[in-house]
């Protein structure tokens, strides 16, 4: 039996760029704090057990999900939950940018980055392999799916994991503050995010947990922010800007259930008009493909 | 002077001052700590570029952790070394003069026909070896002060100004440096005046560029970050003539902008294949 009431931490913190120890020690020193503070559940940003930038250091501080490290997190997370985001070995040899879920010391679920942004100043497609799923999953605290930063921009992967039957969706992000075009105290990434999560919560009717981090890399600054937002779209709790934070907020299922009972827009959602649509959508792509294929050979 | 460009085109002048301050002292702390640094070095001219990144140092490190270098040369207008100080006292920040005329005059004695410009380069990386000698004897990092126009433009000297361990100031434009400027309290005398290389007597950037910053600004922020095209910019009222002297200087420059090209040999040549964060392991 799932728990309606649980309290979630989230840890906004600077990775040390390639340094899965030092990171390690700072995973240890947080989840005590965020214990400390009644957490069950504490969530790390994308990546931040080994930094961003990594480039060629992809393989190097890659682990498999064997390893004595993953082991120290699964213990970490004993009497709890923890959220932890690595790069994952793969036995075949692949390199996904991966969040591990992991309760009372042992793996619940692992979401691979399905959406690796690799334009700007983004290059995760040269460097991990993508992930090709989005599942829900069920844990002591009602059931969830973690998404990871790009992932939420693709409005699709929400949508899947609502209808998934997801209640909060855990997020963590490595988001480089960009665009200072008008008198704000913050970036205009941040704020788009922030749009972003209220919007999700509110149209699918629950908890968004947004894990940021913050520091720099290359001059790269990452804008921090972390949140943890109701469906009703309150914020439970919001993390500074810039600096590093701990942010602690209780989540009560019920609100999910009265927005639910209020506003019925999930169990409304039609997915067979989606699914056929879709199926429209993506057959006539491949007729056009197949036509102007005709065409070419026609010429010849 | 501001350009006559309609009013309906996004502005470039609009960076939010407190947003960028608090961001670029955060940025000076973590990139200078995470290396196991507390301190920079910075070369002080007089002008506004240097003066930001002198007070953003200060701001961020603490003024016992800034060393601001002065480096006249007999021809340094005496208003360059008022200003500096102005910034010195204002902030408190630890400073050292180092006169360059004996070794410049030395070394252009064997050369009498060198012309500005060699004399102007030759300078500016005498100045440099001085901020990174002091670096190694200060147990610090050079502090560069290069603004987002003229590192587009290539005004500036190769290995001389350009140098630096981490530039505060690389992504803001000239206009946007002055903005900033009055934000942290940068002396107005310094906002003010003209900016000059301070080269020779009477020397401006903009006389010497043949435009001014609040223009080429506009212009460099609708070509460069938001990507408009000839037509667009033309539309947005710039000559077609400002245009593509503007986009030479940037396209001639590209090489001031880069490491020197490496000729590959093997399967992981550096910075081609072999890439890796500056940042690494930090």
């Amino acid at each position: 039996m799932a728990d309606l009431q649980f309290t979630v931490a989230v840890a906004q913190i600077s990775p040390r760029l390639g340094d899965v120890e030092a990171n390690l020690a700072v995973y240890e020193a947080q989840t005590r704090a965020a214990r400390g503070a009644g957490a069950d559940i504490v969530v790390f940003p994308e990546l931040s057990l080994t930094g961003y930038f990594l480039k060629d250091m992809v393989s190097t501080v890659a682990l498999r999900l064997d390893t004595p490290e993953v082991k120290q997190l699964a213990e970490l997370s004993r009497g709890g939950a923890l959220l932890a985001g690595l790069v994952e070995e793969t036995s075949d040899f692949r390199f996904f940018n991966s969040a591990v879920y992991f309760e009372d010391g042992t793996i619940v679920h692992v979401h691979r980055k399905a959406y690796l942004p690799t334009y700007g100043l983004f290059d995760e497609g040269r460097y991990f392999a993508r992930g090709d799923r989005i599942r829900s999953f069920d844990s002591q605290h009602g059931r969830s799916a973690i998404l990871i930063c790009e992932d939420m921009w693709h409005p699709s992967t929400v949508y899947v994991a609502a209808l998934d039957e997801a209640v909060t969706i855990f997020c963590p992000s490595t988001s480089p503050l960009r665009g200072v075009s008008d008198d704000q105290d913050r970036d205009n990434n941040a704020r788009y995010w922030e749009l972003l999560n209220s919007m999700y919560a509110q149209t699918f009717s629950l908890f968004i947990v947004y894990a940021n981090r913050v520091g720099f890399e290359d001059g790269v600054g990452f804008w921090g922010g972390s949140e943890i937002i109701d469906p009703s779209g309150t914020r439970l709790a919001k993390a500074k800007y810039y600096e590093e934070d701990l942010i602690v907020a209780e989540i009560n299922l019920k609100s999910a259930r009265r927005q639910r009972v209020a506003s019925p827009l999930l169990r409304d959602e039609n997915v067979d008009l989606t699914i056929n649509e879709l199926m429209r959508i993506r057959n006539r792509e491949e007729r056009q493909t197949a036509e102007s294929r005709n065409l070419k050979t026609a010429k010849r | 002077m501001p350009a006559a460009v309609t009013s309906a085109e996004p502005s470039a002048a609009t960076a939010p001052p407190a947003l960028v301050r608090r961001i670029l002292t955060a940025f000076i702390a973590d990139e200078v700590r995470k290396v196991g640094m507390q301190r920079v070095v910075v070369g002080l001219s007089g002008g506004v570029d240097s003066a930001v990144s002198a007070v953003l140092a200060a701001e961020a490190l603490g003024a016992d952790n800034v060393l601001a270098i002065k480096m006249p040369y007999h021809a340094s207008s005496a208003e360059s070394r008022l200003h500096a100080d102005q910034v010195i006292e204002r902030t408190g920040i630890e400073a050292l003069e180092v006169d360059i005329t004996p070794q410049i005059d030395a070394y252009f004695e064997r050369f009498p026909d060198a012309d500005n410009m060699r004399r102007g380069n030759k300078m500016a990386r005498e100045r440099m070896t001085i901020l990174y000698d002091h670096s190694a004897r200060w147990k610090a990092l050079v502090l560069g002060t290069s603004n987002k126009t003229e590192l587009l433009l290539g005004y500036g000297t190769l290995h001389g100004d350009m140098a630096s361990a981490l530039n505060p100031i690389g992504d803001l434009y000239k206009t946007q440096v002055w903005a900033l400027a009055a934000e942290i309290r940068v002396p107005e005398a310094i906002i003010r005046k003209q900016p000059s290389a301070d080269l020779w007597a009477g020397q401006t950037d903009e006389a010497e560029l043949g435009f001014g910053y609040r223009e080429v600004d506009q212009l460099l922020y609708l070509m460069v970050d938001l990507r408009y095209s000839r037509a667009e910019l033309a539309a947005a009222g710039f000559a077609e003539t400002f245009v593509r002297r503007v986009g030479d200087m940037v396209r001639n420059s590209q090489f001031k902008r880069r490491l020197p090209v490496i000729a590959k040999l093997s399967n992981r040549t550096i910075d081609r294949d072999f890439r890796y964060a500056r940042d690494w392991g930090r």
